[in-house]
C-alpha cells in the first residue's frame, strides 16, 4: 500500500476521458470497447446475483436430509438455472467480455478492437439471450440441468427447455463474435515493436480462449439447435425412441462444454499472470512456458471430451485415450502454477488485495487441478461421476479459479477503469473471506463425493447432514465475501481517493501509457514497445 | 443431527482396488499440494518487500532445469497414475465367465430387479456374498445411472439399449442404491437397499414365494415366450428360408447386408427384436416385424437370455449357418 499512497496522494483525475459523456444513448449506442466492457460489467454482475440467489436456495434446501424447503421440482429448476446463468451468463462472458473487452486493445496498444461495431453487436446479442433466460425463468423454468442430457430434455422435461436452450444458443454467437474480434486484434493491431513475445500474458490468454470460443461454439449451438428440433418438431436425433441415440449428444454436447471449461479459466490464468508479475516487481518466471502451455491447453482441450462419459457406455478403448490426454492436458496447468510460484523468487513481494487473490487462486486452483486427475483417471471415476466430488471440483476450478480470478482482476484494474481507488482493508477482508468461505463451502463435498452422496440430489440420506451443513454454513461466509466489493467498489466511485494512472506503480501499456480512466483512444498517439511485458526493476538487467 | 462419517465402507473385491487408487492419488495431491503452498508461503515471506536477502541476478541454467523437472516429473506420475487407473479400469469391464445374471431396469423413478429364477423385486436388490453377479441393464424412459457406493460402482442404464456391470460382494449388509445420473423430478427418491446376504440365506430368500410375481424360472419362460410371441415360425430347424437359424448364434461374427461384419451380442439380439430392420443378415428378406411395445423390458431380456441359451444344435445345422 505504501507504494500506491504515495503515488495517488497528489494526481488529479483526468478532465477528458472515456466516462465524460453522460447520456443513456452515448452508452448504449458505444463502440468504445471500455464502455462495452462496463456494460458487460453491470449485465453480467446482474446475472451473478440471479445465479447466487439459486445458489442460496440450493444450500437452503440442502441444510436438511429431508426436502422441507421447496419441492423436487422447484429444487430441479433451482440448480438447473444456477448452472445455465453461471456459465452461459458470467462465467463465459465474465473475464473476456469485462476485462478482456476493456484490456486487450490497450495491452496490444490500439485504439479498439478491430471491429468495435460488432463488438456492440456481441454485445446485444447477449443481451437477446439474456432476455431468454430470464423469459426461461419466468415461464415456469427450466428442470434438464444445465447440461440438457437426452432424451430427458428433448421427450421427458415438462418445462420450458426451449427458452432455455434457445438462450444458451443465442449466447454462444456473442461469445463468437467476441472471440473472432480479439483474434483479429491480437493478429493485425499490435503497436510498433509489440512482438508476439512482449505480449502480456493476459494476451495469451485471451488469445488461446478466442480460439477455443470461434472454434468450439459453434458445435454447441449445432447441438443445442438439434435438442430444439427434436423436441419442438419431433425429429428422431437423440431419443432412441425416435430412433435416435441419447449418447451422441453428450458427445457433441461436451465437445465444447469441456473446452468451454478453459474459456472459463484461460483468461483467469492471464489476469493470475499480470498480477503476480505486479506484486512481486519481477518478470514472471517462464514466460514462454506460460504463454505457450495457453496454447496446449486450448489445442488439447479439444480431445478430452470423452472424459465426462467414462460410465456412459462408451468402449473401454475409448475411455483409455480420453483418459491418456486428460492426463496430457493437466501438464500446461501445473506448468503455469508453478511458474507463477516461482515468480516471487527475488521479488519485493506485497500483499495488497489483488495478491491476496493471486495468492488464494494459486491455492484452490491446485486443488481443484488434483482433483480433476482423480476424475480424469477412468478407474476412479467410476465411484466419483456424478457425486458431489464434481462438483467440489469443477467449482474449486470455476469459483476459485475463474470468480477468484474475476475479482482479482476487478480489483487490479479498477483504478484503471475508474479513476479511483477502493478501500484497500475491506478489499482485503473480502479476499480473506472469500478463500475462508469458499473452503468451508467446497471442501465438505469432496468427502460427500467420496462417501458416494450423487450430485443434484434434493433429498438426501441422514449420514450426509453434518457436512451439507459445513457447506452450507461456508456458503453464507462467501456470500458476505462477494456482497463487500459490490458495496465498497461501487462506494468507490464517489468517494474513493483519485488514483492516478499508475497506483500499482506497474508496467505495461495500460498502466504507462494512459490516464486513469483512459481517453476515448486510449492513447494519445500509438505508444512504440521497446521492451519486454513486465520489465520490473527488480529483473532490470538480467537479460 | 447424525455422527460424521468420513470414510465409505468397502463391500465389493472392486472397492479395495478403487481406495487403493484413491489413497494414491491422495498421496500425489497432498504432496504437490504441499509443495506448492510451502513454496509460495516461503518465498513470499523471504521476499517481501524490504526484507534484506539478496536479489542478485537469477542464474538462467537453473531456471531451464526447474522448467525441465517440473514439466517432466508431473508428466511421468500422470502417465504413472493413468496406467494405474486404466488398469483398475480394465478390471471393471472385465465380467468373470458363469456370473449369476440380474436383470436391472430403470424408469422414472424406480429400480425393477429380476433374478435369475424369474423372481422381481422393486428398489430392492438381493444378492449373495462371494458371488460374481453380473447386471444387466436397460431403461425404459431416460438415462440413468445405477450407483452402489460401498461397491465403488456405477454404471449408466440407457434406453433402448444394454449396459453391464459386474462385482462380487465381500460383506453381508445393507447399503446404499443410487441413481446417480439426473433423471427429473424424483431424481433424488430413485433410490433403494442393495442387501448382501449369505449364500443359503439369499438361496433361501430366492425360493421364498412370497414375491408379488410368480417365479417363473427364466430358461423355461424364455422358451414360452419363443413359442408365444411366434419367434418359432422363421426362426427354426427346419425352414431356413425365412429367418436366420439362432442356434449357437450368440458370440458368433455375423455378416451384414450393408456390409459390415458385427458380433452377435446381447445388445444387437436386443435391437434385432425391437427393430430388425436396422441391421439385417445377409441372405435374408427384410421380413420380420419390430415386437417394440409388444413385450416389457423383463420378456425381452428373459427372450434374449433364451436365445442366448441356444447351443448350436449339431453339425449339420452350423454348417447350414455357416452357409447363409
Amino acid at each position: 500500500m505504501s507504494i500506491a499512497n504515495t503515488l495517488y496522494n497528489n494526481a488529479e483525475y483526468p478532465a477528458r476521458n472515456y466516462l465524460s459523456r453522460k447520456t443513456i444513448a452515448s452508452w448504449l449506442l458505444t463502440t468504445d470497447h471500455k464502455r462495452i466492457a462496463v456494460l458487460y460489467l453491470v449485465s453480467i454482475s446482474a446475472f451473478f446475483l440471479v445465479g447466487a440467489l439459486f445458489a442460496a436456495m440450493i444450500r437452503i434446501e440442502l441444510l436438511t436430509p429431508s426436502g422441507d424447503f421447496m419441492s423436487g421440482d422447484t429444487y430441479n429448476k433451482a440448480f438447473t438455472l444456477h448452472g445455465v446463468v453461471m456459465i452461459f451468463f458470467f462465467l463465459i462472458p465474465s473475464i473476456p467480455a469485462v476485462l478482456g473487452n476493456f484490456l486487450v486493445p490497450i495491452m496490444v496498444g490500439a485504439k479498439d478492437l478491430a471491429f468495435p461495431k460488432i463488438n456492440l453487436l456481441s454485445y446485444y446479442i447477449y443481451v437477446v439471450a439474456g432476455i431468454f433466460a430470464v423469459g426461461a425463468l419466468l415461464a415456469g423454468g427450466v428442470d434438464t440441468g444445465w447440461t440438457f442430457y437426452t432424451p430427458f430434455s428433448t421427450t421427458y422435461a415438462k418445462s420450458s427447455v426451449f427458452l432455455a436452450v434457445t438462450a444458451a444458443f443465442i449466447s454462444g454467437f456473442s461469445s463468437i463474435l467476441t472471440g473472432l474480434n480479439f483474434i483479429v486484434t491480437i493478429h493485425k493491431m499490435r503497436a510498433p515493436g509489440l512482438t508476439w513475445f512482449r505480449l502480456p500474458l493476459f494476451v495469451w490468454a485471451h488469445y488461446a480462449t478466442s480460439l477455443i470460443q470461434v472454434l468450439g461454439t459453434p458445435v454447441v449451438a449445432i447441438t443445442l439447435f438439434l435438442t430444439a428440433v427434436e423436441r419442438v418438431w419431433g425429429v428422431g436425433i437423440f431419443d432412441p425412441e425416435l430412433g435416435g441415440d441419447p449418447v451422441l449428444f453428450q458427445h457433441m454436447f461436451w465437445f465444447y462444454s469441456h473446452p468451454a471449461v478453459y474459456i472459463m479459466i484461460l483468461p483467469a490464468m492471464g489476469v493470475m499472470s499480470e498480477v503476480i508479475a505486479c506484486f512481486s516487481r519481477r518478470r514472471v518466471f517462464g514466460y514462454e512456458f506460460v504463454a505457450f502451455s495457453s496454447l496446449a491447453i486450448a489445442i488439447v482441450g479439444f480431445l478430452v471430451w470423452g472424459h465426462h462419459m467414462f460410465v456412459s457406455s462408451q468402449s473401454t478403448f475409448a475411455g483409455i485415450m480420453f483418459s491418456l490426454i486428460t492426463m496430457l492436458v493437466a501438464i500446461p496447468s501445473a506448468i503455469k502454477v508453478f511458474n507463477w510460484s516461482a515468480t516471487l523468487y527475488k521479488g519485493e513481494v506485497t500483499f495488497e488485495a489483488p495478491m491476496l487473490y493471486a495468492f488464494s487462486f494459486i491455492g484452490l486452483f491446485t486443488i481443484g487441478g488434483l482433483t480433476g486427475i482423480f476424475l480424469g483417471l477412468m478407474g476412479m471415476d467410476i465411484h466419483f461421476h456424478d457425486t458431489y466430488f464434481v462438483v467440489a471440483h469443477f467449482h474449486y476450478v470455476m469459483v476459485g479459479g475463474m470468480v477468484i480470478g474475476f475479482l482479482m482482476g476487478m480489483h487490479f484494474w479498477w483504478p484503471k477503469m475508474t479513476g479511483r481507488m477502493y478501500n484497500e482493508y475491506l478489499a482485503q477482508i473480502a479476499a480473506i473471506l472469500a478463500f475462508i468461505g469458499f473452503n468451508l463451502t467446497f471442501f465438505p463435498q469432496f468427502i460427500l463425493g467420496y462417501l458416494g452422496m450423487p450430485r443434484r440430489y434434493h433429498v438426501y440420506p441422514d449420514e450426509f447432514q453434518v457436512l451439507n451443513v459445513l457447506s452450507t454454513a461456508g456458503a453464507s461466509i462467501l456470500g458476505i465475501a462477494y456482497l463487500l466489493p459490490m458495496i465498497y467498489l461501487p462506494w468507490s466511485l464517489v468517494f474513493g481517493k483519485v488514483s492516478g494512472p499508475n497506483p500499482w506503480n506497474a508496467k505495461g501499456l495500460e498502466w504507462e501509457h494512459t490516464t486513469s480512466p483512459p481517453d476515448t483512444f486510449n492513447f494519445d498517439k500509438t505508444p512504440i514497445v521497446t521492451e519486454e511485458a513486465y520489465a520490473y526493476s527488480a529483473t532490470a538487467g538480467e537479460h | 443431527m447424525s455422527h460424521l462419517q468420513l470414510i465409505p465402507e468397502q463391500a465389493s473385491t472392486f472397492a479395495l482396488k478403487v481406495d487403493l487408487l484413491f489413497y494414491g492419488l491422495l498421496a500425489l495431491s497432498v504432496f504437490f499440494f504441499g509443495a506448492v503452498t510451502l513454496m509460495v508461503a516461503f518465498l513470499s515471506i523471504r521476499y517481501r518487500k524490504g526484507s534484506n536477502v539478496d536479489r542478485g541476478p537469477m542464474d538462467h541454467s537453473i531456471a531451464k532445469k526447474l522448467e525441465l523437472t517440473w514439466t517432466i516429473v508431473p508428466t511421468i506420475l500422470a502417465l504413472a497414475f493413468f496406467g494405474w487407473s486404466a488398469y483398475v479400469f480394465y478390471d471393471f469391464t472385465v465380467i468373470p465367465e458363469g456370473s449369476m445374471d440380474v436383470l436391472v431396469t430403470g424408469k422414472q423413478w424406480m429400480w425393477k430387479v429380476q433374478h435369475p429364477n424369474g423372481k422381481r423385486e422393486i428398489n430392492h436388490l438381493h444378492v449373495p456374498v462371494n458371488t460374481p453377479v453380473r447386471l444387466t441393464m436397460t431403461s425404459e424412459d431416460v438415462i440413468h445411472s445405477f450407483f452402489i457406493p460401498v461397491f465403488r460402482l456405477k454404471r449408466d442404464v440407457l434406453p433402448n439399449r444394454y449396459t453391464t456391470m459386474g462385482f462380487t460382494a465381500t460383506k453381508p449388509g445393507t447399503y446404499h442404491l443410487f441413481c446417480a445420473e439426473y433423471c427429473g423430478t424424483e431424481h433424488s427418491k430413485m433410490i433403494g437397499k442393495v442387501i448382501v446376504m449369505e449364500e443359503g440365506e439369499y438361496e433361501k430368500w430366492l425360493a421364498d414365494g412370497t414375491a408379488t410375481t410368480p417365479a417363473v424360472p427364466a430358461a423355461s419362460g424364455g422358451e414360452q415366450l419363443f413359442m408365444r410371441m411366434g419367434c418359432a415360425n422363421c426362426h427354426n430347424s427346419v425352414n431356413t428360408a425365412r429367418g436366420p437359424q439362432l442356434s449357437g448364434l450368440f458370440g458368433k461374427e455375423v455378416s451384414l447386408t450393408n456390409g459390415e461384419k458385427i458380433v452377435a451380442d446381447e445388445n444387437y439380439i436386443r435391437e434385432s427384436i425391437v427393430n430388425p430392420q436396422s441391421k439385417l443378415v445377409v441372405g435374408y428378406p427384410p421380413l420380420m416385424p419390430t415386437f417394440k411395445n409388444q413385450m416389457k423390458e423383463e420378456d425381452l431380456y428373459v427372450l434374449v437370455d433364451y436365445i442366448k441359451s441356444l447351443e448350436a444344435a449339431g453339425a449339420s445345422s452350423a454348417q447350414r449357418g455357416n452357409a447363409s
